[in-house]
């Protein structure tokens, strides 16, 4: 409901990138070669989800030679995470009022 | 208060409440009384009815939450689906008779399995994923 869940969402709204996103948080660093290799798409396909996942805060990368190496960032995730504890207190605060409104249903 | 379903989360909340099934059924599902507890409305019990709840505005969301009713079981069983901004998910009330009036059973879920979330399209691909959310959260620190 807010713009940063909202960038979050697109960025995992495609199953490549959020596929890509699992395999990162799974089995930490990797280069963009060894995941061109792993998902079966052309390498510009792969460094245009990365640059997705990156503007989402969802993976960070480093350079080093001519590879350059993607890491999640899971806790970009917290976010999300908290659209339980939000819901949760506001069905509480929901039913709360609906308890008060049956008590004047009597009247 | 809450559990995990297949790969998705689900928020349960349960109440005891002291007045008939027959009263809570109509509170939830008269309009004008849902606008008095809960938001805005122009829910008409009726399954395949699309409604929409309207609360106040807020920055970055209209407050619109564009719903259909899924299931009308008269006084025992109704749900409707909840969208929100990148948000699919679904309300469930489940209504039983006790002695001392009725216990109430709210649930709040995203879509049951990767089948139905690749059903909907990547628009809602991601809603899947929110189930794995906790596990990963939970892993850091």
């Amino acid at each position: 409901m807010q713009v940063v869940e909202s960038n979050i969402f697109k960025a995992l709204a495609d199953p490549t990138r959020r596929a890509i996103f699992e395999r990162l948080t799974r089995q930490g660093e990797q280069t963009v070669h060894a995941l061109t290799g792993s998902f079966h798409v052309s390498q510009p396909a792969i460094s245009k989800h990365l640059t997705v996942l990156k503007r989402a805060k969802l993976v960070r990368h480093r350079r080093e030679g001519r590879e350059t190496h993607y890491t999640a960032r899971p806790r970009s995730l917290a976010p999300l995470a908290d659209w339980m504890s939000r819901y949760g207190a506001f069905w509480n605060e929901r039913l709360d009022r609906l308890e008060n409104l049956l008590e004047r249903m009597d009247k | 208060m809450t559990e995990t379903v297949a790969t998705t989360r689900t928020l349960t909340i349960e109440r005891e409440l002291p007045h008939p099934p027959e009263k809570v059924w109509r509170a939830l599902t008269e309009s004008s009384l849902i606008q008095e507890w809960l938001m805005g409305n122009d829910f008409e019990p009726q399954v395949g009815h699309r409604f929409k709840f309207r609360s106040t505005p807020v920055p970055n969301w209209d407050g619109v939450i564009d719903s259909q009713v899924l299931v009308v079981e008269p006084v025992s069983r109704l749900s409707y689906s909840w969208g929100t901004i990148g948000m699919e998910s679904v309300v469930t009330w489940t209504l039983t008779p006790t002695a001392g009036g009725t216990h109430v059973r709210m649930e709040h879920s995203g879509f049951p399995s990767e089948e139905s979330a690749a059903y909907k399209g990547a628009k809602y691909g991601w809603t899947n994923f929110i189930g794995k959310l906790e596990n990963v959260v939970g892993g850091l620190d």
